[in-house]
């Protein structure tokens, strides 16, 4: 039973937020948004150099060789400050699914990550999947020496600067993972905004034909393969939200302690008090949660630690809401407005539960297995 | 960071289990596990058996018969007993007054209570509320003059829980009228039988009598039974309420309930319409045991950070009793929902009393409303939130 950091951990800890804090401020973040991928090249050449790309990935395949834990240091921080950069998409659910192909496919795959020249999309959603990748549509059929794709993806995260797309694709009785240049799906594309200040687009598939060795993940083992990646992604993207929420309640006490009306800071008036308290404690169950999803990474089989995390995901989100929303209001019209910082801490808060799966997703994961409490017999 | 036990932890909890299925009388689990509750003679007699065994109060120093347990061997033990379920020590003597004999009485204080407090030799009560003095404990008016060989206690007490079991009472009274309202309070132990001293049970909305008022009139006190100094019994009505709050948690108990809950909504015991079938209970049983786990991992991580350490009013255990309570009363308020029509069965009034299933659901949940308004109602839990935690 250990709850606490090692001093590497503490230290990454203390870096990941020093850079972010220098070389991606609030204020940066609105031209970042205008810049041709919505993220700068600099900030991510920052980050890969200081490891985080290639962190999550064993030594042996090229990378640092960090763990869940690092994962979680890396996305809370991250959380707190949301730069654009394409951290989650590429080194943890792009390479989540990198880790698990044949060796020879991610063959020097996994170093370019951890360089930085290797950025990745996963479209595996489609505009009627609703985060069920049992609803896929689009396939693939062998066509010569390769497979010739049909169908359309949607919603596919950070596509506009992304190097390599992993495209999901029902084949034969299972569910083929390709691997795809990001020059193979020129004029195959549609781009467009989030409202986390991000980017997305869809892709049209019909008659896109790929090489053979592009199926990086057989079709007997992608749908377990894509299921563990969008797990690891959720994982991340808990401790993402605590970040983001932590910093929501350390503006809106801040604001309160500073605000008057009435003659009085807003902070002494007990309604809003409370208000904050709960918020406090939303905070740290949600916290508690996102750690048991990290923790049951290294420690669980992969289908207690999937429950883990959906049990996670349903605290985060509601934690999420209840503390996005209560930020806004203690802050009454600031809150509302486009230039104060706690705006897209709100709207990444809201989208949280847009990416996987909501509430009900997680919770359907939940209510269709056994108990998560474990059982003694009297 | 690892969430998981280690190998001598894990064999410490199945030593509990081992020790708790082969030492707590058959029908008394039996009947714990299906709603009831022990009497005083069986606690008394279970609290023999743990002390016998060394563990009746397990978080106490080991020269007054503690075990010397890490805070999360406690806390272990604790969700063992709350978990299987067997009864809980009896927390007035255990954990409230116990500790502060303890830790400002003197020596001959503690030889003469302590032994019997970890044998429930000695039943005790509590005398800080009164009918002016709640959330404000502070402008308590029972007051206590000097008196030949000791004090006279007049005044009121309310919401004396279990005192008419009980043959010993702490309570406070204010010996320094002129000084500001948390400085002329003293910390009294006072026999139940003492002339003067009279209890009038209070009848609670759940049909038990488990609250009484006191009322002490000129009730003589040696001063022996002064615990400490004299005018510094508030300090030690702190020190004794930030240690009760890390005890209401209580995830154990919220887990024990959630796994009745589970079987009685698979197979209700009349037959008919399983409530488990319905997508609306399943998704309401789920979401209150994902706030179980939240929970019995913040107290983890406070236990792990030392914060459950005795006497630490550590801030961020305000967040165990808010949420303790609410997820207890969630537990009760879905128990009273699994037993449907069956919690229309009422225990106390008249009639033939049909031993229905249900017939603890309603008592249960109108009892555990509170949870959330003893020990610091949860309102002032959230002002100590957003003063000490958030600086407010």
């Amino acid at each position: 039973m250990d709850f606490s950091l090692n001093s590497e951990q503490i230290l990454l800890k203390d870096t990941v937020t020093r850079f972010l804090g220098a070389h991606s401020p609030f204020e940066s973040l609105a031209a970042a948004r205008a810049e041709p991928f919505g993220w700068r090249s600099g900030v991510w050449q920052g980050m890969v150099e200081l490891g985080l790309a290639g962190l999550p990935f064993a030594e042996d395949d090229g990378g640092f060789g960090g763990g869940p834990e690092e994962v979680m240091i890396v996305m809370e921080a991250l959380g707190a400050a949301q730069p654009p950069e394409p951290y989650l998409t590429t080194a943890i659910l792009g390479g989540t699914i990198l880790k698990s192909a044949s060796e020879s496919a991610r063959a020097g795959l996994i170093g370019q990550i951890a360089e930085g020249t290797l950025r990745l999309a996963v479209a595996w959603q489609e505009a009627a999947t609703r985060w069920s990748a049992d609803e896929i549509t689009a396939s693939a059929e062998p066509s010569g020496s390769g497979f010739l794709l049909s169908g359309r993806k949607a919603f596919v995260l950070d596509l506009a600067g992304a190097s390599h797309v992993v495209i999901a694709a029902r084949l034969g009785a299972g569910l083929g993972l390709f691997l795809a240049a990001a020059d193979r799906l020129t004029g195959r594309t549609t781009g467009y905004a989030t409202p986390d200040g991000r980017r997305a687009g869809d892709i049209d598939l019909g008659g896109l034909w790929l090489e053979a060795d592009a199926l990086i993940v057989a079709p007997d083992e992608g749908g377990e393969v894509l299921s563990r990646a969008l797990d690891a992604a959720a994982a991340a993207l808990a401790c993402e939200a605590v970040g983001a929420m932590q910093a929501a309640l350390d503006l809106t006490v801040e604001y309160l302690k500073t605000r008057k009306q009435f003659g009085v800071p807003i902070g002494s008036f007990q309604a809003l008090q409370h208000r904050a308290a709960d918020m406090f404690v939303a905070l740290e169950q949600a916290r508690s949660m996102a750690m048991r999803a990290i923790m049951a990474q290294s420690s669980l089989p992969s289908e207690a630690s999937a429950r883990e995390i959906a049990a996670a995901m349903v605290q985060i989100i509601d934690a999420s809401r209840y503390i996005g929303q209560q930020a806004v209001q203690l802050h009454g019209g600031i809150g509302m407005t486009e230039e104060y910082r706690l705006g897209i801490l709100f709207r990444r808060l809201t989208m949280i539960g847009r990416l996987f799966g909501d509430r009900d997703h997680f919770l359907d994961r939940l209510v269709a297995g056994p108990s998560l409490l474990e059982r003694i017999e009297p | 960071m690892d969430l998981r036990l280690s190998a001598e932890d894990l064999a410490f909890r199945d030593e509990l289990r081992a020790f708790l299925r082969a030492s707590l009388p058959a029908p008394l689990a039996r009947r714990l596990r299906t709603g009831g509750k022990a009497s005083p003679e069986e606690l008394r007699a279970w609290t023999r058996t743990l002390a016998d065994r060394g563990w009746s109060v397990p978080h106490w120093p080991v020269e007054w018969g503690g075990t010397g347990w890490s805070p999360l061997r406690q806390m272990i033990f604790r969700d063992e007993v709350q978990q299987f379920p067997a009864p809980e020590p009896l927390s007035f003597g255990a954990s409230m007054v116990g500790p502060v004999i303890y830790t400002f009485g003197s020596q001959a204080q503690k030889e003469r209570f302590l032994p019997r407090i970890a044998r429930l030799d000695d039943w005790w009560c509590q005398g800080f509320s009164e009918p002016e003095a709640g959330s404000d404990l502070a402008s308590l008016r029972t007051r206590a003059e000097p008196a030949e060989g000791g004090w006279r206690i007049t005044g009121q007490k309310a919401w004396t829980s279990l005192g008419q079991h009980a043959n010993w009472i702490f309570v406070l009274a204010r010996t320094d009228r002129t000084a500001k309202k948390q400085n002329g309070i003293s910390f009294f132990l006072v026999p139940m039988d003492s002339p003067g001293l009279k209890l009038v049970p209070t009848e609670l909305i759940d049909g038990s009598h488990e609250v009484n008022e006191l009322f002490f009139d000129d009730v003589f006190v040696p001063d022996e039974n002064v615990v400490g100094e004299l005018n510094k019994g508030w300090d030690y009505a702190r020190f004794l309420l930030s240690n009760e709050r890390t005890g209401q948690a209580r995830v154990g108990l919220a887990k024990a309930r959630l796994r009745r809950i589970r079987e009685l909504a698979a197979a209700p015991p009349d037959g008919g319409p399983a409530p488990l079938d319905h997508p609306a209970f399943q998704r309401r049983l789920a979401e209150l045991e994902v706030q179980a786990l939240a929970l019995e991992t913040t107290l983890l991580r406070i236990v792990a950070s030392g914060g459950g350490e005795e006497g630490e009013a550590n801030p961020v255990s305000s967040i165990l009793k808010l949420r303790g309570s609410e997820l207890q009363q969630a537990t009760a308020e879905l128990l009273l929902d699994v037993a449907g029509p069956a919690a229309l069965v009422w225990p106390y009034g008249p009639g033939e009393g049909a031993p229905l299933w249900g017939a603890d659901a309603a008592p249960t949940y109108f009892n555990l409303r509170k949870l959330s308004i003893y020990g610091g109602a949860n309102e002032i839990q959230r002002t100590i939130v957003a003063r000490s935690i958030l600086g407010l």
